[in-house]
């Protein structure tokens, strides 16, 4: 009984994050100019990482925690570059 | 899975179901808002409360399951309200300049245009 409000809760917040992923990505296509796109990946990745760690409570395993790390060490370097790159134009100068 | 009293897996639903609404509520925003400036609020509910919600219910439920304090979720979460704000700080930055610069490009071209009849109102690049 129990199991069954835990595994279909996860279900159901694994489909909210999808619709999530897909209003960002909607933004991501659609963005008038390049900080709306740069701002949609952000929350793109963001979201990314929370699917995955209800992912990992899904299946009890601790794979998905260290992918979900990863993916929030990778979003944030990303995002400052980019918002480097609109500012400057080059990233490394 | 492990055989979980109702009461917790009721809290755990509740919190994971909670923050995903948020999360999703955030990314409403950000399709439904009309301008940037506006829409670099909206994602902020996903990263610090929906993110916040998930990553409890992450570490109370590897906790209960093996019996001993984990942690490492915490890191997460920390490393999440850091950088959000930076990365905001950032683009936000970096948007203001390109506005500003497209004025003042705008400006120079009405002068530029406009210069045999009526003298520039605006005097190019006076501030910065």
């Amino acid at each position: 009984m129990s199991e069954a409000i835990l595994s279909w809760s996860l279900l159901a917040a694994q489909l909210m994050l999808a619709l999530a992923m897909l209003m960002a990505l909607y933004r991501m296509v659609r963005g008038p100019r390049a900080q709306d796109r740069i701002l949609a990946l952000d929350a793109l990745y963001v979201v990314a990482l929370l699917l995955l760690i209800t992912q990992g409570v899904r299946t009890a395993s601790h794979i998905y925690f260290e992918l979900a790390m990863l993916i929030g060490l990778l979003g944030f370097v990303g995002t400052v570059a980019l918002a480097k790159f609109l500012m400057r134009g080059e990233v490394i100068e | 899975m492990a055989d979980l009293p109702l009461w917790f897996s009721v809290l755990l639903s509740a919190c994971v179901l909670l923050g995903a609404a948020l999360t999703l509520a955030g990314c409403f925003g950000l399709i439904r808002l009309d301008s940037f400036y506006l829409r670099m609020h909206a994602p902020t509910m996903g990263t610090s409360m929906g993110g916040g919600l998930i990553l409890l219910t992450s570490a109370l439920f590897f906790s209960f399951t093996e019996g001993r304090v984990v942690l490492p979720e915490i890191a997460i979460f920390a490393f999440m309200s850091i950088t959000t704000p930076i990365t905001l700080m950032l683009l936000a930055r970096a948007t203001l300049f390109r506005d500003r610069l497209q004025q003042q490009l705008d400006a120079k071209e009405d002068a530029s245009l406009g210069s045999d009849s009526n003298p520039p109102a605006v005097p190019p690049a006076a501030d910065r």
